[in-house]
């Protein structure tokens, strides 16, 4: 966030205008509370494996179906005795990887495409944005499922399908920003003292618009956690014996009149997650761009 | 309006073009192709493969390819299924009803409950149920659906045994009451995100309204609240909700195809997913480019609607 008001020069008002957007920030508790949520997420599941006492891929027939909250197993085992709160943790390590790494590429992406598109105009800018709109067209789980079944899923092709999902909104957000900030004068400025269009558009124009691509991302991070999520519940996203907290759902529906907890917590983790990205892009959304406040 | 509904009509057969496109090149580029499943078969030589390419065309071109299944789409064409060689037009009809059946009673859900939730979040502003109302739809946008469906299931099925846990209707019982009895579960947990969303911004256009000239003038006449609020304040903040409406449509769509898969509910959704498991490329190709052309319409409809309703508006 920081990096994104101090790309302004810290004059008076600019440190006046950091004030009030961390004001607005804080004020926003429930960014806070978002914000708090992804620490504590990411902590567990990146250090959670290697403290508890039992690993995911341990198998013991004996105590499968064990139920949460009454033994050693603290929320309980799955179908093959695996330790649930295990599979939990190392499942975030992997959705929540493919979901920042979704969110890093498709907000290149969509920002490059938003870029050149906004600063050229024209034939190029329309091209470029008739091609986001048609891809918009498609309804996204039907766009990934047809991008997800023909490749062969690994970590990395089910991030590149989502990301390939899921940089239509940044490009049309970046698009909109360059496009106004093109006509200003610093713009013309630049142009006027013989800068280049590369320079112009990624040295000028861009870091002016970083705001709602930070925001746009954030909630990307949210969006590309639920599409893996539906896409490996689906059985075409990251596959068995990697564990996600989609595909820990894949079989769930199986097992929910006898054992439910398989089906409710790969969830709450997964709604905790997205929910804490949106409640945080939200916030910043506030605090970065008034002007979109609707409350 | 005829210049543009003529303009919109071209914009949107443009887009159409590339969705084709798109949709061609993502399936075809792919490794694996449509001989995929014939890889599979015991015994398979690769001359035999070689000559089933040739007999299903895939021994072409790419844009050879492309051109033969766009001009045969335009004039209604659309190839027939690799799984039992219906047509492929004939294989989404058979599917489309309950999608659009499953579609429209969540709208009704949505449309009913948003509205109020809206409504008294905008005239309660800042309240315990405003708050409420705000948390609550950002979380609901954070939910799985097939989660939400599983969640539902289990209460509502397992627990309670107050609604079937899926399909269509009984077997050997035909009468509507059952078929609507099937239908209320996959329709809410369909509905939860369109409610979320359509109450965030029928709060926000309601308080837009409000604060307009024509609301204090009425004030100023003496109108009572209430009339104020039905008459004047609900149906002009509506007004944009029409577009809103048909923004939603792709969203509505992705949902339906995971509730239908949740709901073993056998729509179109469900098709896309079998047909993506059999490698069936024309139903996959004829969803994609079906569910584009529903989207176009929708929002076509919404912006014609829009004028119709709000005079204000000139579409030209």
């Amino acid at each position: 966030m920081s990096a994104a008001i101090e790309t302004s020069a810290p004059s008076a008002p600019a440190r006046r205008a950091r004030n009030r957007a961390l004001a607005r920030f804080v004020r926003h508790r429930l960014a806070l509370f978002g914000l708090g949520a992804i620490i504590v997420l990411v902590l567990l599941c990146a250090i959670g494996p290697y403290l508890w006492i039992y690993n995911d891929l341990h198998i013991d027939i004996r105590h499968r179906f064990a139920e949460p909250f009454m033994g050693a197993h603290i929320l309980g085992t799955d179908a093959l005795g695996r330790d649930l709160f295990a599979r939990l943790m190392s499942a975030g390590q992997v959705s929540l990887t493919v979901g920042f790494a979704a969110m890093a590429i498709s907000t290149v992406v969509g920002t490059l495409v938003g870029t050149v598109a906004g600063y050229f105009g024209g034939a190029i800018g329309s091209a470029l944005m008739r091609f986001v709109d048609a891809v918009l067209c498609f309804p996204s789980i039907f766009l990934l499922l047809a991008l997800a079944a023909f490749v062969q899923p690994s970590l990395f092709s089910i991030t590149l399908v989502i990301a390939a999902t899921a940089w239509m909104e940044v490009a049309r957000v970046v698009e909109a920003q360059i496009r106004s900030l093109r006509e200003r004068d610093f713009a013309l400025a630049a142009r006027v003292l013989g800068a280049s269009d590369a320079h112009i558009m990624f040295r000028e124009l861009l870091p002016n618009a970083i705001a709602p691509i930070v925001v746009a991302s954030t909630l990307n991070v949210a969006r590309a956690i639920l599409l893996e999520a539906y896409v490996s519940f689906l059985g075409y996203g990251i596959q068995p014996p990697t564990p996600s907290w989609g595909n820990m759902l894949n079989n769930a529906q199986e097992y929910l009149v006898t054992a439910p907890w398989l089906a409710l917590l790969p969830g709450l983790f997964i709604i905790l997650a997205v929910t804490g990205f949106n409640f945080v892009g939200d916030g910043l959304r506030d605090a970065l761009d008034p002007r979109l406040d609707i409350t | 309006m005829t210049r543009f509904l003529l303009r919109r009509l071209m914009q949107s057969l443009v887009l159409l073009w590339l969705v084709s496109i798109i949709g061609f090149a993502v399936l075809h580029l792919a490794p694996g192709g449509p001989l995929a499943e014939f890889t599979l078969i015991p015994g398979m030589t690769p001359a035999q493969l070689k000559l089933i390419a040739h007999q299903m065309g895939l021994d072409r071109p790419l844009p050879v390819q492309y051109w033969e299944w766009f001009r045969r789409m335009l004039v209604g064409n659309w190839g027939r299924s690799y799984r039992d060689s219906q047509p492929v037009l004939d294989v989404i009809a058979a599917h489309i009803g309950p999608t659009l059946e499953l579609m429209v009673s969540s709208t009704i859900i949505a449309v009913v409950l948003g509205t109020w939730v809206g409504v008294l979040g905008a005239i309660r502003r800042y309240s315990v149920f405003d708050y409420l109302a705000t948390v609550g739809a950002m979380i609901a946008l954070s939910i799985p659906t097939f989660w939400f469906g599983l969640v539902v299931i289990y209460i509502f099925s397992v627990k309670l045994a107050w609604l079937p846990a899926g399909n269509l209707y009984t077997v050997g019982n035909g009468s509507f009451l059952d078929y609507a009895v099937h239908l209320i579960a996959p329709s809410v947990v369909l509905a939860l995100v369109t409610i979320a969303i359509w109450s965030r911004y029928l709060r926000a256009s309601m308080l837009e309204v409000v604060n307009q000239d024509y609301i204090r003038t009425a004030r100023a006449k003496g109108v009572p609240e209430r009339t104020i609020l039905f008459r004047h304040t609900i149906r002009n903040a509506l007004l944009p909700m029409i577009t809103i409406a048909g923004l939603q449509l792709p969203t509505l769509l992705s949902g339906a195809l995971v509730t239908e898969t949740v709901f073993t509910w056998p729509g179109m959704g469900r098709l896309f997913l079998d047909s993506i498991g059999y490698r069936d490329y024309p139903v996959v190709m004829g969803i994609l480019m079906f569910s584009a052309i529903l989207v176009l319409l929708g929002n076509l409809i919404a912006d014609l609607l829009y004028a119709a309703a709000d005079p204000r508006i000139r579409l030209d």
